[in-house]
């Protein structure tokens, strides 16, 4: 196996050419199985190679041809492959089979069904690219190609004008990151001569000092690219947006994979990182200043959909807080984790969703518990690991990155007591959610239940969740090991006991109701502070004010050409002589012969007045 | 020899396709397809028994045997002009592009002309001879000629076959690429006449010509004629305004051959005849070019995105594209020259798809008007999937050949100036901007009743068949571009050499 790694992304994207190809000639249960089976077959490589990496150890290396090759720049179409890797593939292909599975079902009555599996098939092909290549030109081809995937998924009901427009939103908007971080592929090139990312890293470390403006730079750059794709503040707003796809692809595109990009491109590239500490301190701060507007902003939301989405944007606020304080693998740990959960919560929400005749508010929903078993406890297992509750996969992740925040010096007790918040906020709205929806009156029947391609995929999910956080994620050789210390004991009560108080809060006011907040609601501060939060902010409503609508009104401004005016002048112009000269010519005998005395009278006087000499 | 015959091919098939009009008037696009099929086949069968243009030394400048192909005969000797063609690497690929999209742009007439159909298919066949004329021909007056070869039969495209406004938009063409060609006429009998006076000799020669001697001032005007001439015709910013109105009234082949090929005809002069006639001066000159360059890239995507004609926004999306080839070949260094010669390439490809479908559209709803289409995928979805490609590969996705141009350039412009790539790369994003907007007003959206019981017909196997060719060209060219660049390089290779010295200095003068 390990000297054919590259077969593992061929497989889907082969499918997906002859989905495009022959999709519409293909039977509805042929279309399912080469979707699902691709990338079946590629999850069972992994596997494959997972078990051979794990008794050997074995960094692959892999080099099919030379993209291209022009005056020293020599990027390959070539891949790496080492734990890090090993771990990304297996939750793409893993959780991605299951998630092409659900969507057979889900899908099944749609008329594109052909089209959905080629483009998911295609976006599983560039996902695996992206975080196999070995260079940072072939990343970026897969950084790119995951986000036309993403535009086409979530424009998939093309019918309707608002799914383009939050398709566009979500590839401009993650477009600014991308070409702020291909400007710094650029100046990583130029400075060091290469994009292949071992040798850049090792150069990196030769040339620059920790400390040095280079780097911090380069790293700015590459942070902006992965906020664009991981929707961090401030490149976030296209996520809640971009659930206006189907909600299989909310799970894999806008949960478990393309929005860890960022996360994954800061791991790969943490040997850079390491040379600019400000960068690690500005990760940090992002995450931790996103987990936390996101996590209010889920508190108000009613669609189901973009309760999940804000919830992505705030663990991954999370993941990107690990980055920053140098625990790498515990981000990368969550990432797994939070790939596991959000995957079963987003499928739970689609299983819903199916069988509720679309609906999206939760408070039109509610009772499911008895009627929807399968997805209740999905969403139960789903939300007890999103609120970290002991035991459970996010517990084990979360926990790691709050206590190593905590160890940090100067912000460290800071970020530990903002993440502290974060994880009180996140356990009151995910338990919100599972009390809305399932338990009290029902307020919509189902008018079925899941069929075993829904409950399978969702069942294998609650166990990952439930027993992920047992799992050891093989990336010790990947990253610098951090110095084991642990703080005090209380500090890691208090991280433990802050999600149970979450839940705890959550239940009095939305099962019991023994808390009444309804007072506070209606308040005048609390209804603006409401609202507030369920824009998301404002930040919407500000880059609408800021950017779109100026560019709108330049663009309509400069429609019409005004460069051309400058050409239009001379046309004009032309035409004004052009009309004085014919007017001249008016046949006319007394108009022509007044004007050669004229001519005459104003030769004479020149040639009168010429130096003498000139005329001999 | 070879040449001449290539040429010839095409204005003895011109007359053949409008005589064969007499027996049927569904000869004259066959006969042409003939011709110009016939016309590349010819070339490759001639190459095939010619040494790999890799293995090539690289072609000195000044020394025509060690071209690939030349051909020398008098012409006037008394002023030292004559028949002088050659062909080098960049020529080369120029002359297959032309080939390729001039079968093209005839697939694209195939049901699109209904009038005059042997006048028009005589007249795309002759523009084609004239473009091969300019992209071979390396005596400066023989140039000149080919040059304007090419226009005439491009102002009757437009103004005969053309759209509702046709009279003004083809005036306007032949007004600005005239004006801009006598300055070009002005700056080369400049040229000839110092060299005369240098040397006692006439000689209109490209290679005569070369290492010209002249005060720094007379080099700098005499460029900036070259410049001009070029530079309308590729076109930069601000000389672009004739653009917008040729191709939204140019009949579909016309917009074809405009885009695919007419415009690479400046950005070849720029690469052959104005930088290396005057290295100095032109390098001296680097910045401003530069500047329009990025000016042209954020300039033409902000129209572009302002546009609610379909023809109208890819016409300005060229502009915005060409603003690369600018930057790329002042930048003059090998990686940014590279990305613009590929940008040529694969600009003339994805360009000319979006034309088609922009003619296939008007053919099937008589409209550009963007406002008037929106869901049309629902009905032509075959139409619909082949447009999303084409207008990922305008936005420059990674995997497709306008990505390798475009990031190559970049690459060689962030050595020369990082704040004039900071500017143009803010076309990527723009690009995104008014491409997925294209994408959006046409072929998705809400289903336009309009439409509903028109009975729009998709892409048929002909049509498919010329975008599959398009298609693929541009994939190869985005994950295996090496033999475009090889072909490149030694010429490239060779120009650098020319001008090293002048190099240095702009480097220092730029930073």
């Amino acid at each position: 196996m390990s000297e054919t790694i590259w077969v593992i992304p061929l497989i889907p994207l082969l499918s997906s050419v002859m989905l495009m190809l022959f999709g519409s000639r293909l039977k509805i249960t042929h279309i399912g199985f080469l979707g699902v089976a691709s990338v079946g077959i590629s999850a069972l490589l992994t596997l494959v190679l997972a078990v051979e990496f794990m008794q050997n150890q074995q960094i692959i290396q892999e080099s099919l041809w030379t993209w291209m090759e022009v005056a020293g720049f020599a990027p390959g179409i070539s891949f790496y492959f080492d734990g890090l890797t090993l771990v990304m593939m297996s939750v793409i292909t893993g959780v991605g089979f299951l998630i092409h599975l659900f969507s057979t079902e889900f899908m099944e009555k749609d008329p594109s069904y052909a089209r959905y599996f080629a483009y998911l098939n295609m976006f599983v092909a560039a996902m695996l690219v992206l975080v196999m290549a070995d260079n940072l030109l072939l990343l970026y081809l897969g950084w790119e190609g995951v986000g036309v995937c993403s535009y086409l998924l979530v424009g998939f009901w093309y019918q309707h004008n608002a799914n383009g427009q939050a398709a566009r939103k979500a590839f401009i908007v993650t477009r600014i990151g991308d070409t702020a971080m291909a400007l710094g592929l650029l100046l990583l090139f130029t400075e060091l001569g290469t994009l292949d990312i071992q040798a850049m890293v090792g150069a990196a470390n030769q040339t620059w000092q920790i400390g040095d403006s280079i780097p911090l730079i380069a790293c700015l750059l590459i942070i902006c690219g992965a906020v664009g794709k991981s929707a961090q503040l401030p490149l976030h707003t296209w996520l809640p947006d971009a659930m206006a796809g189907p909600t299989p692809v909310s799970a894999l595109i806008h949960a478990a994979t393309m929005v860890t990009a960022g996360v994954y491109l800061i791991a790969r590239t943490h040997g850079l990182f390491l040379l600019a500490p400000t960068a690690m301190t500005v990760v940090a701060v992002i995450g931790i200043a996103t987990s936390l507007m996101a996590a209010f902003t889920a508190l108000m939301q009613t669609d189901i959909k973009r309760i999940l989405a804000y919830s992505t944007i705030s663990q991954i606020g999370y993941m990107f807080l690990a980055l920053g304080v140098g625990a790498w693998s515990a981000g990368i740990f969550h990432l797994m984790t939070h790939a596991f959960f959000k995957a079963l919560l987003f499928l739970g929400s689609g299983a819903i969703i199916h069988c509720l005749h679309h609906e999206h508010n939760i408070f039109k929903m509610g009772g499911l518990r008895t009627r929807m078993p399968v997805t209740f406890w999905s969403f139960m297992i789903g939300s007890a690991a999103l609120a970290a509750l002991p035991m459970t996969s996010g517990f084990f992740s979360k926990d790691q990155i709050l206590l190593q925040a905590y160890q940090l010096p100067d912000l460290g007790p800071g970020l530990w007591m903002a993440g502290l918040l974060g994880a009180l906020l996140t356990a009151i709205y995910s338990f919100r959610l599972v009390f809305v929806v399932f338990f009290g009156e029902a307020n919509t029947e189902p008018d079925k239940d899941t069929g075993w391609r829904m409950a399978v995929p969702l069942s294998v999910l609650c166990f990952l969740a439930m027993i992920g956080g047992y799992f050891m994620i093989p990336v010790a050789e990947v990253f610098p090991a951090s110095d084991g210390s642990h703080p005090a004991h209380w500090v890691e009560y208090v991280s433990i006991s802050v999600p149970l108080v979450g839940l705890l809060v959550a239940y009095l006011v939305f099962f019991n109701r023994r808390l009444n907040i309804d007072g506070l609601a209606n308040s005048t501060v609390g209804k603006s502070l409401g609202n507030f939060w369920l824009s998301g902010w404002g930040i919407d409503w500000l880059y609408d004010h800021l950017f779109v609508r100026p560019y709108y009104g330049l663009a309509n401004l400069l429609k019409s050409e005004p460069v051309d005016g400058i050409y239009g002048l001379i046309v004009a112009l032309n035409q004004t002589f052009n009309h004085w000269l014919s007017a001249a010519q008016s046949g006319r005998m007394r108009w022509y012969l007044a004007s050669m005395v004229a001519g005459l009278i104003i030769l004479i006087t020149l040639a009168a007045n010429l130096p003498t000499g000139v005329l001999q | 020899m070879i040449m001449i015959n290539l040429i010839g091919i095409l204005l003895i098939g011109g007359l053949l396709a409008m005589i064969s009009e007499r027996f049927d008037d569904k000869m004259p696009r066959k006969v042409a397809m003939a011709v110009v099929l016939t016309d590349l086949l010819y070339l490759l069968m001639c190459l095939s028994g010619m040494p790999e243009i890799t293995q090539l030394q690289a072609p000195l400048a000044n020394d025509p045997s060690t071209w690939l192909m030349h051909f020398k005969s008098d012409w006037i000797p008394a002023f030292g002009i004559s028949i002088e063609l050659a062909l080098d690497g960049i020529s080369l690929l120029m002359v297959l592009l032309t080939l390729v999209l001039g079968a093209i742009a005839i697939s694209a007439s195939w049901t699109d002309i209904v009038v005059r159909k042997g006048f028009f298919e005589a007249n795309l066949l002759w523009s084609l001879a004239g473009v091969l004329g300019v992209f071979m021909a390396l005596d400066l007056l023989l140039f000149f000629l080919f040059w304007e070869v090419m226009l005439i039969p491009m102002y009757f495209m437009i103004a005969i076959w053309g759209h509702e406004n046709r009279g003004y938009a083809a005036m306007k063409f032949f007004i600005f690429t005239q004006a801009s060609g006598l300055l070009m006429l002005i700056s080369v009998l400049a040229l000839v006449a110092i060299n005369h006076s240098n040397t006692g000799v006439w000689s209109f020669s490209y290679f005569d010509l070369l290492n010209t001697q002249m005060a720094e001032q007379t080099a700098h005007w005499i460029m900036l004629g070259f410049f001009v001439a070029f530079v309308v015709k590729l076109p930069g910013f601000p000389f672009h305004t004739w653009l917008p109105d040729a191709h939204t009234q140019a009949p579909t082949a016309g917009s074809v051959i405009l885009a695919g090929i007419l415009l690479k005809t400046g950005a070849y002069g720029l690469i052959r005849f104005a930088v290396p006639l005057f290295p100095e001066a032109a390098l001296n000159f680097s910045y401003p070019a530069m500047l329009l360059g990025a000016a042209g890239v954020v300039y033409g995507a902000v129209l572009a995105f302002g546009q609610t004609d379909f023809k109208r926004l890819i016409a300005y999306s060229s502009v915005s594209h060409m603003g690369f080839v600018l930057l790329g070949i002042y930048a003059w260094n090998e990686l940014a020259l590279q990305g613009a010669v590929m940008q040529m390439v694969a600009h003339g490809f994805s360009t000319a798809a979006l034309f088609m479908i922009a003619g296939s559209l008007q053919e099937r709803l008589h409209t550009r008007d963007m406002r008037q289409m929106s869901g049309l995928w629902q009905q032509m979805p075959r139409m619909g999937a082949v447009a999303m490609f084409f207008v990922v590969a305008s936005l420059g996705l990674p995997g497709l050949g306008n990505f390798v141009a475009e990031f190559l350039v970049l690459l060689g412009l962030f050595k020369v100036n990082a704040w004039i790539t900071v500017i143009a790369a803010t076309g990527l994003i723009t690009g995104a901007a008014y491409s997925l907007l294209l994408m959006q007003r046409s072929f998705q959206g809400e289903v336009n009743k309009k439409w509903a019981d028109h009975g729009l017909i998709d892409f048929g196997s002909r049509e498919m068949l010329t975008m599959a060719v398009m298609m693929i060209a541009l994939i190869v060219l985005g994950i295996y571009p090496q033999p475009v660049l090889d072909t490149a390089h030694p010429v490239l290779q060779s120009l650098l050499e020319l001008t090293t010295e002048p190099v240095n200095t702009v480097a220092e003068v730029v930073r």
